[in-house]
């Protein structure tokens, strides 16, 4: 008999589905919103209503039990902070599961799992960040590239085996790149 | 080995084959942006919820 046997197996070993809803977990709060299977999502709500339950708890006690289950310093500084703070006068149901559709290849139903009150700016915050950050560090790259470059051909001699016609062609590139490297 | 004595008749199978029907989906129109969707689903086309739980 299966009496008050909670949750799902979903083909996996216990530490395999442990793991798992760790990490998902994890990605739940950080993002705070993520796309998954309906039966996952199902049962990532429990998880995570536990750790947010935690979180409220605020003790010392709470915070280790929260560690040993998702591992990640930042996330449970997440956890204790802004989350125990948003939900402080919410009895319980933190996440919510919306269901999205059947996916292509497995016709798996799909469901997003999202905090209720959720911080929209949050998912993929990191990513966006790290985007911005390229974006900033390739434009300046490329300036100093540039910089090098003209340095090389107008200060350094050149070699004396070059001939005439290849060194102008190595003048006549430079220029075209840089303005090239300007555009893109 | 058991097998069929007899072919099975043109009449008997497509009476076995009367319940194999396939059922058009049941779709709603999402009210936001009046795309055809999935009840109780996420609208694909505008992301539309489905109605708020109380």
């Amino acid at each position: 008999m299966r009496h008050k046997i909670k949750g799902r197996l979903l083909n996996r070993t216990s530490s395999h589905r442990k793991a798992m809803f760790a990490n998902m977990v994890n990605a739940l709060i950080e993002h705070e919103q993520i796309k998954t299977t309906l039966p996952k999502a199902k049962d990532l709500r429990t998880f995570a209503d536990k750790m947010i339950t935690l979180g409220k708890k605020g003790t010392l006690a709470a915070r280790r039990q929260a560690f040993s289950f998702m591992r990640s310093d930042d996330l449970v500084k997440k956890l204790f902070d802004t989350l125990a703070k948003r939900y402080e006068s919410r009895p319980g149901g933190y996440t919510r599961v919306l269901k999205a559709g059947f996916r292509y290849g497995d016709m798996a139903p799909i469901a997003i799992v999202e905090l209720v009150d959720r911080d929209e700016a949050a998912r993929g915050a990191k990513d966006k960040a790290r985007a911005a950050v390229e974006k900033t560090t390739e434009k300046t790259e490329e300036t100093a590239v540039d910089v090098k470059k003209s340095d090389l051909t107008s200060a350094k001699p050149m070699p004396k085996k070059i001939d005439a016609k290849s060194a102008s062609a190595n003048v006549a590139a430079a220029p075209a790149r840089k303005t090239q490297n300007k555009g893109g | 080995m058991a097998v069929p004595k007899k072919r099975t008749s043109a009449s008997k199978r497509d009476m076995r084959r009367s319940h194999h029907a396939l059922k058009p989906e049941a779709m709603s129109t999402c009210k936001a942006c009046g795309e055809a969707m999935l009840p109780h689903h996420v609208c694909p086309a505008c992301g539309e919820r489905p109605k708020a739980k109380k």
